[in-house]
């Protein structure tokens, strides 16, 4: 019996942010069920695994086999299964990120464990195991009981709070068997100077009032003096003013950041199923019946290309 | 090449979310039902468009439910897909429907299958990396973009902060996201022709429940929004560092 959590780790060799919030996450869960909280790396990693003790994981299992030099979710899954057979790992913990998109379901078929996915908080564990997860698109709650014996969760990135104690994790190596990827990488695209938008804790989003994609430098000078991302709304990005992989809502991305900074959207419905479950919303908007200031905490009536010079300057003395 | 396009039926973009039954049941008392955005615009579009490069290419159309579906998958065949079919079961969970895929896929050697990245009701973006499981086949999640030379794909996937380019041979499974393609609106020769294409109506396997939902809750209400003067920006950086401590 354990917490088998799964630490994810970039191109470069790097923990993903997300990996800290699994790690903090599964760590509490192993005390609330009274169980070891182990890890899983199989990528090559550049840092120091023990290290992440300090998370509250308590022994992390390192993979190195040359299948795994790359992401596949298919050989990635084969791995982690061996993995929790071997270590008799009960409950599985992913951030609910791509990589956890693409593995955790594959596993709950694969170890036929159900499956929650997009967490935002611990589980109830008394009488049943239960997950409380996010559904209509940020509108609604599910409570979700596993009826399983292994149990697999995925945490909604930016919902749970990273906690760093005292402690180093103990590592030890495991051997597994493994098919080649049939999946072949050819090459990785990251715009590698930004935050990556959905573990981005600011964001900085601009829709059809910006007018054009000339403007965009009054936000990206927003954005840079708060070091927020960029997102924008489904107009802007279907007019290629700004490219697919900042465009936030239904049919986009859906974020949790802790200050989701909106400029010229007007919030159609469309729009806040894929950011309202940020912890505060701020809106800047001419119209003062644009519906988003109904989901907004804090709102500026006022023309956007006077407001957002401004709002950098006093992000930049507050700063200092 | 068979191309299959899994297609799940989901109340309205802008539909209300409320509850029945204390809590256990969506109310769908004067819900429109829409085909999952994800699944239409992104995978349908894109196996439509693959057709029309290849006409020798078919496609299926699936969805798991019952017969109040049917509107549903008339109006997917209506923007392309030569038949549907339709596994008459509500089911329980994802791994349900994916079980139920599964069994079909198995059935008929499909080289593609084409899914939404997740539904916009459950959002669990399970179903595709489940039936890949099940099928022992690939699955790369979340494509932006997909070309195909013979039997290999091409694919780009969104990774965090950027996307990376991809190739696999045939068979795949591929979650679709914004990028695959452009939304379409089915002419009326379409739903013409969607009139007459045969929609299969399969019995459902039997299937294990892996989770069932015990409650449903909908979020705190919002205070309501504290304006702040567009003369005063400065008042909003001192709320947004002192009030709510976000910077």
């Amino acid at each position: 019996m354990s917490v088998l959590i799964f630490i994810d780790i970039n191109d470069e060799g790097s923990v993903k942010k997300t990996s800290f919030e699994v790690l903090t996450y599964g760590a509490k869960l192993a005390r609330q069920l009274g169980v070891p909280a182990e890890g899983v790396v199989l990528a090559p990693v550049k840092e120091d695994l023990p290290a992440l003790g300090k998370y509250g994981v308590q022994k992390i299992y390192q993979v190195q086999h040359e299948a795994l030099a790359h992401f596949d979710a298919q050989v990635y899954t084969s791995a982690i299964a061996q993995v929790a057979e071997k270590t008799g790992a009960t409950v599985l913990v992913f951030s609910n990120n791509t990589d956890g998109k693409a593995l955790a379901p594959r596993l709950s078929a694969r170890l036929k464990a159900g499956l929650v996915s997009g967490a935002v908080a611990l589980p109830d564990t008394g009488d049943a195991f239960t997950v409380k997860k996010s559904v209509f698109s940020g509108k609604a709650f599910a409570d979700i009981k596993i009826t399983t014996p292994i149990k697999i969760i995925t945490l909604n990135p930016n919902s749970f709070s990273i906690e760093v104690g005292e402690g180093t994790a103990e590592t030890a190596s495991v051997e597994v068997t493994l098919d080649a990827p049939k999946v072949k990488i050819l090459n990785v695209n990251r715009q590698s100077s930004e935050v990556p938008l959905a573990e981005a804790e600011l964001v900085v989003s601009g829709g059809r009032g910006m007018k054009g994609p000339e403007n965009w430098g009054i936000l990206e000078d927003l954005a840079k003096a708060l070091n927020a991302a960029l997102a924008c709304s489904r107009p802007v990005a279907d007019a290629h003013w700004r490219p697919h992989n900042e465009h936030v809502g239904q049919t986009g991305g859906a974020i949790a950041p802790n200050l989701y900074l909106a400029v010229g959207i007007s919030g159609a419905i469309q729009h806040l199923a894929g950011v309202n479950r940020s912890k505060v919303i701020v809106v800047v908007n001419k119209d003062p019946e644009a519906p988003f200031f109904k989901a907004a905490d804090y709102g500026i009536v006022g023309d956007l290309f006077e407001v957002v010079p401004k709002l950098t300057e006093a992000v930049k003395q507050l700063k200092g | 090449m068979k191309i299959l396009v899994c297609i799940s039926k989901t109340p309205d973009t802008t539909a209300k979310i409320a509850f029945t039954d204390n809590n256990t049941k969506f109310d769908a008392a004067g819900v429109q039902w829409i085909i999952n955005p994800n699944d239409e615009y992104y995978g349908l579009v894109r196996a439509v468009e693959l057709k029309e490069a290849d006409p020798s290419a078919t496609i299926h159309l699936i969805n798991v439910g019952g017969a109040d579906a049917d509107a549903i998958i008339r109006k997917a065949l209506a923007l392309g897909g030569d038949e549907a079919i339709r596994i008459n079961t509500e089911s329980a969970d994802s791994f349900g429907i994916a079980t139920q895929i599964a069994q079909v896929a198995r059935e008929n050697n499909y080289d593609l299958i084409f899914l939404g990245k997740e539904t916009i009701d459950y959002n669990g973006s399970s179903v595709g990396g489940m039936v890949a499981e099940l099928l022992d086949l690939p699955y790369i999640s979340l494509a932006t973009k997909f070309e195909l030379a013979g039997t290999t794909a091409t694919v780009t996937r969104e990774i965090e902060g950027g996307e990376e380019v991809c190739t696999v041979s045939l068979p795949v499974v591929i979650s679709c996201t914004k990028g695959m393609a452009e939304q379409r609106i089915p002419n009326m020769r379409g739903i013409m022709a969607a009139r007459t294409k045969p929609l299969k109506v399969v019995e459902p396997v039997a299937a294990d429940t892996l989770t069932q939902v015990a409650a449903f809750s909908l979020p705190p209400a919002k205070a309501g929004v504290k304006l702040v003067d567009a003369d005063n920006v400065q008042e909003l950086v001192r709320l947004l560092h002192e009030e709510a401590k976000v910077i």
